[in-house]
């Protein structure tokens, strides 16, 4: 892997390294810096702990090689007083250009409106890996928060000196510091004045204690909620440059097709119209959108298209290509024969999961432009630094001779880890020598992004005659390796990742395959739960000692009168628990099956959910809410059907996803963990709904769903 | 189709050049630069693309502008008066309801025609007019409480 880049031509952070600098530096050579931002306090994050290096992507570096220092993000105060930030990170929906906003305005102690984070442009924020698997509230916010923490003692500072009093005696609240003695009192804006001030921090410095804080653990709204509801926010395909010209590509009949021949003619008889062809790549560039989808239409293309496997062979498939290798995944405790005969009872199961799209309802979209030998890219992506990798390989370029812009976008769910419209925009804009734009459409997100992996996963265990699971194995084929392990006490384990080659291309899906696995272990655990004639929740709580999951499954349960009261006819209640990314969620579902047409109606659900001090609780049930109805798509009804290289279904009336009359009546429970740092939680709490709305299904029906999606037409 | 050259949108009337076979939705975005109806699927499966068409609600990515040429055209741009959002655009806000927040100009314009219409809506009708929307984030029971607000809100002013 090539090590971050981090030169631009703006900003060079590499020249800020310092290892363990003192408490100022003013020697810094910080001039481009103050050139590009004006004058006040600059603080830079350096990256120095293992975990925040492998954040970055400097862990797959060889060990012998030295880390070098490097920037996580940084924070400027300007003369006027206001805040800008720096982070790679980047806002796809999950509201962490808010919950930033409170780390720094929490250790800053500024009004939240008086910070600006500027996230995701290649050419000015730090490297990052990518926005994905829930890292930004552990590692970005507490980045932050010791940068923002540096400028408030560097503000303390410069007034003690002013007024030459002993800093510790001074006050920093609401953008001003004080003299509590004497009541004088200066703003950020008069302490910054004319001041060039560097300062670069290691990642160790003291934070607030998460009982101690003021703005975070609090609700605070979307920092861009204004500018949403009046259509004022430009998403990636919002973005418009003068002389752009609109883009399409030509798209094979099926996966892996090679083009044989292609008839340019009509296409280049329209007046404005670009034709570009590069190997299997066709596209064109025109003047307006309808131009273009004229000129694509006069495109006269022959494709040879390879045999490839379809969907109804799919699980045999899957089972039958395990890809042979070194990498295997495996986890063995104990040895199962002696847990199986141990046991009393014994069952073993198949549980399977279908491909799914995480169709964003933001499509993939970009808009490019080459000027002067540079490569600019506005576009939607969970990886702006990725995509700019991309870029720079698919043109050959260095990668300071390329940007990546990411605009706050119409979300992702892990769908928007690549840069194919990037790409795409990139190559017809050089070759029309203009800037394009380019939109996929709703079908060629469906088809020509990736999919939720799909699996086969293969479960067997034994349980004692007083209700101990004494053996346990688990094999998942193909979904993901993602929270494969399990939290309760088996003495006995074997669990094992089998790679396959997929027939479909497939990537990350909002908790990877931890909604899979989870799905499987959670529903067969409540088999064995009622093969050993124990009740649910008991059954877990029988083999749990991990005292936060069990906390979460008691405290959903308590919410959801688990055990209470009886369900009505044709309803049924189901449990389930888990635990990934440092979360631990419970969620609790109530379904009613129509008698008639079979139809599954999740009614209720009620998910409790710790991931350690919560940051900001309402966008945190925001998140869980989401999470929940996202998560019944997958359960019920969602599922890609293919065919020899063909998507059958890449239309929102062809792929069904939850709508309004899908949500069910939703209770949270915040289990907020002062004492434990705070997890990421865009993920996890999707990893519950399902198995909770298969067992209730199996609670009201006496039918044990083992597929995903469940219930497409009914049960 | 015939030409269209002139649409009054927001109470302003644009110039325009355009086939009226073109959708409403490329023109007010590509041609008028009026980007906050969003493309989600160019097919009305999902909503985002939702205008008020002479007060009513319509897919504008499905409507040929030939159509929305003699009636006056109200988008998401058009909503807030001298600074003052519109009560729906408001209690978006107060609900906390956004996650990415794309779908959302689409979710208001049809609450707001459909207040017109219906201005004391319950629970099940708010779901059962906005049916025909996708929120992928899923923040559903938040845009129900949203537009309930919102019409308590416009009733206390009538009273």
């Amino acid at each position: 892997m090539k090590a971050p880049n981090n030169s631009s031509t703006q900003l060079e952070p590499e020249r800020y390294e310092l290892s363990a600098p003192p408490a100022y530096h003013f020697g810094l050579p910080r001039r481009d810096f103050f050139k590009v931002l004006g004058g006040g306090i600059v603080v830079f994050c350096l990256l120095d702990s293992p975990l925040a290096g492998q954040e970055a992507g400097l862990a797959r570096r060889r060990p012998d090689e030295s880390l070098p220092h490097d920037i996580a993000a940084w924070l400027h105060v300007n003369e006027n007083g206001e805040v800008t930030v720096c982070t790679g990170k980047v806002e796809v929906g999950q509201n962490i250009r808010t919950s930033l906003t409170q780390a720094v305005a929490e250790e800053l102690s500024i009004a939240p409106g008086s910070i600006h984070l500027l996230m995701g442009d290649t050419d000015h924020v730090p490297f990052d890996m990518g926005t994905f698997g829930s890292r930004t509230t552990p590692t970005m916010n507490p980045q932050l928060r010791r940068a923002a923490s540096a400028a408030r003692e560097a503000l303390i500072d410069l007034a003690g000196e002013a007024w030459n009093v002993d800093p510790a005696k001074l006050v920093a609240a609401s953008g001003a510091v004080t003299d509590p003695e004497t009541q004088r009192t200066a703003s950020y804006a008069e302490l910054t004045k004319g001041r060039e001030l560097a300062k670069a921090i290691p990642a160790e410095d003291p934070l607030t204690a998460a009982a101690q804080w003021k703005v975070m653990g609090k609700p605070l709204a979307k920092v861009t909620g204004r500018d949403i509801v009046t259509g004022r926010h430009r998403y990636p395909s919002d973005i418009k440059l003068p002389g752009m010209l609109y883009g399409k590509v030509l798209r094979p009949p099926t996966f892996g097709a090679t083009l044989t021949s292609l008839d340019t003619h009509g296409a280049d008889a329209i007046p404005g119209v670009t034709v570009v062809h590069d190997g299997n790549f066709v596209g064109v560039a025109a003047p307006s959108p309808r131009l273009a989808e004229s000129a694509l239409a006069a495109l006269g293309a022959t494709w040879k298209s390879p045999p490839q496997p379809s969907g109804d062979e799919l699980f045999e498939y899957l089972k039958k290509n395990v890809e042979q290798g070194e990498d295997r995944d495996r986890h063995v405790i104990g040895s199962m024969e002696k847990g199986l005969a141990d046991a009393r009872l014994r069952l073993e199961q198949t549980y399977t999961v279908a491909y799914i799209a995480h169709a964003p309802l933001e499509p993939r979209a970009a808009v490019a432009e080459w000027k002067d030998g540079k490569l600019s890219v506005w576009t939607g992506t969970q990886r702006p630094f990725g995509v700019r990798g991309e870029l720079a390989e698919a043109f050959r370029l260095p990668e300071d001779r390329v940007r990546v812009v990411m605009p706050d976008m119409g979300s992702g769910y892990g769908g928007k880890h690549t840069g194919e419209a990037a790409v795409e925009a990139a190559r017809l804009a050089q070759a029309a020598h203009q800037p394009v734009k380019l939109v996929w459409t709703r079908e060629e997100e469906f088809t020509w992004a990736y999919f939720r992996p799909a699996g086969v996963i293969e479960v067997s265990a034994g349980v004692s005659s007083d209700g101990a699971i004494t053996a346990w194995e688990f094999h998942n084929y193909n979904s993901g390796a993602a929270a494969i392990g399990t939290l309760y006490n088996i003495p006995n384990q074997l669990i094992e990742f089998h790679a396959v080659k997929s027939p479909l291309r497939q990537g990350s899906y909002r908790s990877l395959a931890a909604a899979a696995n989870h799905f499987a272990r959670e529903s067969f655990m409540d088999e064995l739960a009622h093969l050993a004639k124990m009740d649910p929740l008991e059954f877990r709580l029988r083999n749990l000692t991990d005292p936060r999951l069990r906390e979460a499954l008691e405290a959903a349960a308590q919410k959801f009168g688990w055990g209470q009261a009886k369900p009505q006819t044709g309803h049924g209640f189901g449990i389930a628990g888990g635990f990934d990314k440092n979360g631990y969620v419970a969620t609790c579902a109530e379904v009613a099956v129509d008698p008639a047409t079979g139809r599954v109606k999740v009614v209720r659900v009620v998910t409790a959910f710790d991931c350690g001090a919560v940051v900001n609780p309402d966008q945190l049930r925001n998140q869980i809410e989401g999470a929940n109805i996202m998560g019944i798509g997958g359960a019920l009804f969602e599922a890609i059907k293919f065919e020899n290289g063909r998507i059958l279904n890449p239309h929102f009336a062809q792929y069904r996803v939850p709508r309004f009359s899908d949500a069910p009546a939703m209770e949270v429970v915040l289990i907020d963990r002062k004492d434990v740092p705070s997890a990421g939680a865009g993920e996890t709490p999707i990893v519950g709904i399902a198995p909770a709305i298969g067992n209730a299904i199996f609670a009201a029906t006496g039918k044990r769903r083992r597929a995903l999606p469940m219930a497409p037409e009914g049960v | 189709m015939a030409k269209v050259t002139e649409l009054l949108i927001n109470g302003v009337k644009y110039s325009v050049d355009v086939d009226g076979a073109a959708s409403l939705l490329s023109v007010l975005r590509d041609d008028l630069d009026l980007v906050g109806s969003k493309y989600g699927c160019g097919e009305g499966q999902c909503g985002a693309c939702t205008v008020l068409l002479g007060g009513a609600p319509r897919r504008s990515c499905i409507t040929p502008v030939g159509d929305a040429a003699r009636k006056p055209i109200t988008t998401i741009e058009g909503l807030e008066k001298d600074g003052q959002l519109h009560p729906v655009q408001q209690a978006f806000l107060d609900e906390g309801v956004m996650q990415c927040g794309y779908c959302t100009s689409g979710m208001i314009m049809t609450a707001v025609g459909m207040l017109k219409v219906h201005p004391d809506p319950t629970e099940e009708e708010i779901a059962h007019f906005l049916e025909g929307h996708i929120c992928r984030c899923g923040t559903y029971p938040r845009i129900i409480a949203a537009v309930r607000r919102a019409a308590k809100g416009l009733q206390e002013v009538r009273l």
